[in-house]
């Protein structure tokens, strides 16, 4: 099981990938800036992901909306920011990506002489449409902003949302904008994948050809940023929920460290499915909670792993919060069972199997060699990544669990229900986080 | 050799796309099989289609369907729940049941070599779930306390009463969820009767697809399900939510459903239209992209990147084989409410004729619809779905290679002929979730009478 492309790197420093699969008369253009919120300052948040809208505004040569060509084409097409990075892709029928190329390079190499400060001020209203409409009025639509705000001290990258702190979004300046774009908008900060119905030659003559003439542009520094936990921080945050829930948070290893594939695995073990441990005990045995989950969300600078339960109404989480700790206690003393470890093994190869169906998109074969050649400069750890996993042991699962997961180094917080601060873990302090 | 940035390139003739050959085969029981090959990557997917879905439901048991499928998986023979997720998961099956007002889909995903496995696996749950007490205990509570959790979803809250609005008693005024009160005064019999009814060979379809040849898919399925038999007893199936008739005239125009302090108004605007079968359909396909099904549609391009009152706007049909809702949703600012009803109310009364759909629009809506059609076919899952979706509105195999040719022969006229036919002004129906208090001025602006203000169990 492997994912097979050819890379090549432009003069002015664009790496282009490309893989082909013919079974389907479909493209995918794929477009990695290394660059996400992790690049922007306390109390200037919120750049990166700006640009994943205006972007689509318009560049120099075709001064309007990104959309209509490529959709009249029929093209799919999307981005997305996170801390780390932004992508941006198409998905588009054979015959038309040239036209993808040219729209990618000129948003690319052109941006600036297209960006008006009405399309700017437009933007930004939107994006504090978008910041209402998913976490301040969603329940417990600001908790995972409340986590990570402990988790991380204030001039940590990881400190604030990708989408950026309001009173930020509304302070932004055009100047400030343009300034973001040339320091992080360009070839030698880039990584251009086609997956698809494409011969290699042809793609890489069509990458030299619509991106070989954009200057180069600086290499960004690259950042670091150090966070450490010495206690059990409890937490609380009122909002607008019928049912308290729990949040706990713990720094963990970074993404493709040593580590960080046994996290995931752990989150799994915990959390994924009935037959999970925390399921089984919490929701399907004592249903005490109403749901629960567990995630590594691996990251460049440091991870972090999250367990989230629900109470079951009438239920405390001082009661779930015990039963949570009393499994981590079982998983860091004795380590997966041999058939959980079979179970995960199986899961994983059959996730990454599942992940070689698609050329394009979130996650599909062209959006993962921009991601392995970005994070690892390495295309081709697809086989690298599986194999993480597959030497994966239980006792490398346990000792990543008694390392990271401890009680006396995590975020607590309680999010409960307006005027029910009773409800929350004993010995929490209130947050503020909007 | 330099790019010629004065003008886009040209985009070459549509490549040619062929659906893969759909072969049907009956098995000995009576169960409809069909077949459809996918050679890329080593994956089967098996979707078995049963008749019945929330539609189903007794009127005083909203709900039933879905807590029946839900049960399904909570064991089987001697096998637990926990052991029936086990068995699932140790093969990294992917596996959903989707229940809809017209049917009720188990679709399962596993690689060839688990294939056998897992749908020895389906075959179980379908054909001899355990329906315990204390599992369908455990399931309605977790289903109650869900329901709960959903009041605090504005989206969840505003689909529910929007339904029922648009219904009211309808069979398909109901989400598949159900509701507080059916689901505490449901039986276990009544649960048990509910699949004695409804999941037999002689009202279900198995469609599988994956790297097989029709035959070797054929067999396969046969192992699976061959052993599957009519249940004794002969039960008529009750006549389908699809052939009743809804009055398609609600009595309220606008309501609200009070949410204090909220930062943005959940909003539905909409009115019961067609089924699926109408031969309008390619029509209002092309109309509804010109009018919101899209980013570039005029709705998103009007809220969204001219006013800036929400972070997007779409409008959709939510098709069923009976009649089915057309409506408009957005999330918009508490303050930009009443302009934000205000604005879509005009959109969906321009395309009526006083703004006719221009060349750009339909032939970006076309476009949309048409030119990128081949990469809904990539997987194996997305193929076997396809078929379902051909079984489950009684389309026939060429479906899928006629469609872009019927779209293409939509023209503005046609538009116009379909929105005047399907969308009545003076029948559409505007509800808020949102700031009561906040909003109140700004409806009374809107003329459409007293608001009729409903609580979120509704």
């Amino acid at each position: 099981m492997d994912l097979p492309f050819t890379k090549h790197t432009l003069a002015n420093g664009l790496d282009v990938l490309v893989h082909e699969d013919h079974h389907v008369p479909i493209v995918a253009v794929n477009v990695w800036y290394h660059v996400g919120s992790k690049n922007e300052r306390p109390g200037r948040t919120g750049f990166a992901h700006l640009f994943e809208h205006l972007m689509f505004e318009g560049s120099e040569h075709h001064n309007t909306g990104y959309f209509p060509p490529l959709q009249e084409a029929g093209a799919l097409l999307n981005g997305s920011t996170n801390a780390d990075r932004t992508n941006y892709w198409e998905v588009v029928p054979t015959s038309a990506v040239d036209l993808a190329l040219w729209m990618e390079s000129d948003r690319m190499g052109h941006l600036l002489p297209a960006l008006t400060r009405e399309r700017f001020e437009t933007q930004r209203d939107v994006v504090l449409n978008e910041r209402r409409q998913n976490y301040e009025n969603r329940p417990y639509g600001l908790a995972v902003m409340a986590v990570t705000d402990a988790l991380f001290p204030p001039d940590h990258p990881y400190h604030w949302l990708t989408i950026g702190a309001a009173d930020d979004i509304r302070a932004m300046q055009l100047e400030e904008v343009q300034a973001f774009f040339r320091t992080y908008y360009h070839p030698a900060n880039a990584s251009l994948s086609l997956a698809g119905d494409i011969g290699t030659d042809a793609a890489l003559t069509l990458a030299e050809k619509y991106f070989g003439d954009i200057p180069a542009g600086t290499p960004p520094a690259r950042v670091t940023a150090e966070a450490v936990l010495d206690r059990e921080q409890r937490l609380l945050l009122e909002d607008r929920v019928e049912l308290p829930r729990i949040y706990l948070g713990w720094h963990s290893p970074a993404m493709f460290a040593d580590g960080d594939a046994e996290m995931d695995l752990l989150s799994d073990l915990l959390a994924n499915g009935k037959t999970s441990r925390l399921y089984r005990t919490l929701v399907y045995e004592r249903r005490i909670a109403l749901d629960v989950s567990a995630f590594q969300n691996s990251r460049e600078l440091g991870s972090f792993f999250m367990l989230v339960a629900t109470a079951a109404p009438g239920r405390s989480l001082t009661d779930i919060s015990a039963a949570i700790d009393a499994v981590l206690a079982e998983v860091i003393d004795a380590g997966p069972t041999p058939a959980e470890m079979e179970r995960a093994e199986a899961q994983a190869e059959a996730h990454f199997m599942y992940r070689l169906q698609t050329v394009g998109g979130f996650g599909g074969k062209s959006d993962q060699l921009n991601a392995y050649n970005v994070f690892r400069n390495d295309p081709g750890f697809f086989a690298g990544d599986l194999a993480r996993y597959r030497n994966a042991t239980p006792e490398s699962v346990r000792a990543a669990a008694e390392r990271h997961l401890r009680f006396d180094a995590r975020i607590a917080l309680s999010v409960v229900p307006r005027g029910q601060s009773a409800s929350a873990l004993p010995g929490s302090e209130p947050v503020s986080v909007s | 050799m330099a790019v010629d940035r004065s003008r886009l390139p040209e985009v070459g003739p549509d490549p040619r796309f062929r659906f893969p050959s759909i072969a049907r085969h009956r098995l000995a029981n009576g169960l409809d099989v069909r077949t459809v090959e996918h050679h890329s990557v080593p994956i089967v997917t098996v979707s078995l289609l049963i008749n019945d879905g929330s539609g189903a439901d007794p009127g005083d048991r909203h709900g039933l369907a879905a807590i029946t499928a839900d049960m399904l998986d909570e064991g089987t023979g001697a096998l637990s729940a926990i052991d029936v997720s086990e068995g699932l998961a140790r093969i990294g099956a992917e596996f959903d049941v989707d229940v809809a007002p017209d049917a009720t889909a188990f679709t399962l995903t596993t690689l060839s070599r688990f294939a056998d496995r897992g749908a020895a696996l389906l075959a179980d749950i379908i054909m001899r779930p355990s329906l315990r007490g204390e599992d369908f205990t455990r399931v309605r509570q977790m289903r109650l306390d869900r329901l709960r959790q959903l009041r605090d979803l504005p989206p969840a809250v505003a689909e529910r009463a929007f339904l029922r609005l648009l219904y009211r008693e309808h069979p398909y005024g109901h989400l598949p969820i159900g509701a507080d009160g059916a689901l505490r005064a449901m039986t276990l019999d009544e649960i048990r009767e509910f699949h004695a009814r409804a999941y037999r060979p002689s009202r279900a379809t198995l469609v599988v697809g994956g790297a097989m040849s029709h035959d070797e898919l054929h067999r396969f399925a046969e192992r699976a399900f061959g052993e599957w038999r009519e249940p004794s007893g002969d039960r008529a199936p009750r006549v389908p939510a699809s052939a009743v008739e809804p009055s398609i005239v609600s009595a309220t125009r606008l309501a609200v459903v009070p949410r204090d302090g909220a930062a943005q108004s959940e909003l539905r605007i909409g009115h019961l239209t067609t089924g699926r079968d109408t031969p309008d359909y390619p029509g209002l396909l092309v109309l509804n992209s010109v009018l919101g099904g899209q980013f570039v549609s005029r709705i998103n391009l009007k809220l969204r990147e001219e006013k800036g009152y929400t972070y997007g706007a779409r409008t959709g049909f939510d098709w069923r084989r009976g009649i089915s809702p057309f409506g408009l949703q957005a999330s918009v600012h508490t303050a930009a409410t009443g302009d934000a009803i205000q604005d879509s109310l005009a959109e969906l009364q321009a395309i009526r004729g006083a703004r006719p759909p221009h060349d750009r629009e339909m032939l970006l809506a076309k476009a949309t619809l048409t030119r990128g059609y081949p990469r809904n076919f990539e997987t194996a899952q997305q193929v076997t779905r396809a078929v379902a979706q051909l079984v489950l509105y009684d389309l026939p195999d060429t479906y899928f290679e006629e469609f872009v040719p019927k779209v293409n022969a939509v023209d503005a006229d046609e538009v116009i002929r379909v929105a005047r036919r399907h969308i009545d002004p003076s029948r559409l129906v505007t509800l808020v979730v949102g700031d009561h208090h906040a909003i109140a001025d700004s409806m009374k602006a809107l003329q459409l009478g007293e608001p009729a203000v409903l609580s979120p169990d509704q």
